[in-house]
């Protein structure tokens, strides 16, 4: 699938913002409030949610400011859509 | 003679006889406006003293400029209640190689009284301070600058160390009435262009909350306490700094209108939201450690029954005639409770030093009925949990933690349980609390904390509570 540069989420507490841009296999760069706690598990999400989504290659920028798992897939779904023009939601 | 007492804050420093290794303290009643510690902490500095001790009622924000005299070796001890920003990122990183000693505001002044915390020169900010040195934290000409109303966590450094100067941003005529600090206890007096700015007391901790979830809390806080048992005429009461503990005070100032109940009298930090009740007459006395805002501070320059308190008479463990023994009950926040009830209100999830101890261990310890407030979640970082990362307040001195999903009555204290159950409150198992919070978030990382001691909490009776060890 081929990926524009795109943007989903903000940097208000409690949410994360996601830069999603062309990548060879999944790159996640995460900077988070909570980074020490579950900066693991929210790497983790990330990749999780863009396989299930089809996606393999792709390099994302995450700014965490202690966002919820549903707010991470969340945000992580519509950078995606928003990035490859395929809508997941039809 | 009259005037040989005030001189310049080098000639008082010189007087003094303060020498290397000394312990010197400050009172934090300035708290985010404070100018005195680092005014005189810079003076130290460059008339060469070094391997100081500084022992403050409490450090704020304002103090990151002590990161330098850390480094550069002027300040080589710390006792507080409290640290935040980035002095307190700092020396949770290992800034210091002693580390900082944590005692509560009675732990404080108990510790003070018996000579455990020995101070050697005190440096005191005032409001108003006459050439003979009796000072208040209340302006007394229309040449004030500013005001911080209750002195009282500067009165046992005032009373107990060997040498005491007061820096005043005002200096009136003799005689200062009603002083705080007495002229007896003062050897120097130094006039300074300002102690502290008035404007920036209600920063910190403090903040009023519009906050939905805050008021829901503070509804079910008011709901616990009218239900306790304790909310009876002549009850006495004290507040912490939350948002959610103050909005609580709003409901239960309806529901003592409603059912005709007076508190015999407010404790502690005193807020305007106190003021307002007592001038209604919905509170007797206001007994006041810390004048929280203006409002109060204002009030304790004019109304003789709010009266200004020691940090002893407040909230002192071994002294039978401390306030907080005569206090029915208290509300208070908190940054972690565990399964236990244990409460930590210093080091945040991270790791990271970042709040004060204040009055919580003293106040929950002594009271009837303490309850604590907080949400189960901030963000992605769990309120109610396994284990506490710091201990700061045992268990066995709390009663109830009201969360947004439940309230949990401490096992020890079955029959508030009873009563809150009957009232139609959740009332649930902290257990229970803590799941919840786990099955939202998932179960945190351990964290990377080092093998260096950079904190040791004290308990109220001073005996070492806790250690805090360097965050990586």
């Amino acid at each position: 699938m081929e990926l524009k540069n795109a943007v989903a989420g903000t940097l208000e507490s409690g949410d994360i913002m996601i830069q999603i841009g062309p990548g060879e296999g999944l790159q996640v760069e995460l900077q988070s409030s909570v980074e020490a706690q579950f900066g693991r598990q929210i790497k983790e999400l990330i990749k999780e949610t863009l396989t299930g989504l089809g996606i393999d290659n792709a390099y994302v920028k995450a700014t965490d400011k202690g966002a919820l798992d549903c707010t991470i897939r969340a945000r992580v779904t519509a950078a995606a859509v928003r990035s490859t023009g395929v809508d997941v939601w039809k | 003679m009259r005037n040989s007492k005030v001189v310049s804050l080098e000639e008082a420093i010189r007087r003094s006889g303060l020498k290397d290794g000394m312990t010197i303290s400050f009172h934090h009643h300035f708290r985010g406006g404070d100018k005195v510690v680092n005014m005189v902490v810079d003076k130290l500095a460059g008339m060469g003293f070094k391997d100081l001790k500084l022992a403050a009622s409490s450090l704020s924000d304002v103090h990151s400029p002590l990161i330098e005299h850390i480094k550069n070796g002027v300040i080589t001890g710390i006792s507080t209640s409290g640290l935040r920003g980035q002095l307190a990122s700092e020396i949770s990183h290992g800034l210091m190689s002693e580390p900082v000693v944590f005692r509560s505001h009675g732990g404080r002044g108990s510790a003070i009284a018996n000579g455990d915390l020995h101070i050697d020169v005190a440096f005191l900010g005032a409001s108003s301070c006459d050439c003979l040195g009796n000072a208040s934290g209340c302006p007394r000409s229309e040449n004030a600058k500013s005001i911080c109303g209750s002195l009282g966590y500067a009165l046992p450094d005032a009373k107990h160390a060997d040498h005491v100067v007061v820096l005043t941003d005002d200096l009136v005529d003799y005689p200062n009435v009603p002083k705080s600090i007495s002229a007896c206890d003062v050897e120097s007096v130094v006039v300074v262009e300002s102690v502290g700015d008035s404007s920036k007391i209600s920063s910190g901790a403090i903040r009023d909350s519009k906050n939905p979830r805050d008021i829901l809390l503070a509804q079910q806080a008011a709901k616990v306490i009218i239900n306790s048992g304790y909310f009876v005429d002549g009850f006495s009461i004290q507040t912490g700094t939350g948002g959610a503990s103050l909005a609580a005070v709003k409901y239960i100032r309806e529901s003592m209108i409603e059912k005709g109940i007076k508190a015999s009298f407010a404790l502690g930090g005193i807020t305007a939201h106190m003021v307002k009740l007592h001038e209604e007459g919905l509170i007797g006395r206001l007994i006041d450690v810390q004048s929280f805002d203006k409002v109060a501070a204002e009030s304790i320059a004019s109304d003789q029954l709010h009266q200004e308190v020691s940090a002893v008479e407040y909230a002192s463990a071994d002294n039978p005639g401390s306030a907080v023994h005569a206090l029915d009950i208290v509300i208070l926040s908190a940054l972690e409770v565990d399964v236990d009830f244990n409460v930590n209100v210093l080091v945040g999830s991270d790791g990271v030093i970042r709040g004060a101890i204040g009055g919580h261990p003293d106040t929950a310890e002594d009271s009837a009925l303490s309850i604590i407030v907080c949400p189960l979640l901030r963000g992605r970082i769990p309120c109610v949990v396994p284990k506490v990362t710091t201990l700061i307040t045992p268990g066995a001195g709390v009663d109830v933690v009201v969360t947004e999903y439940g309230i949990a009555v401490n096992p020890r204290r079955p029959e508030i349980a009873a009563r809150l159950k009957e009232a139609g409150l959740k009332v649930v198992d902290i257990h229970d609390l803590a799941a919840k919070a786990t099955s939202v978030i998932g179960v945190p990382d351990p964290l990377p904390f080092g093998d260096k001691v950079v904190g040791i909490v004290m308990d109220r009776h001073g005996k070492v509570l806790d250690k805090i060890y360097n965050i990586k």
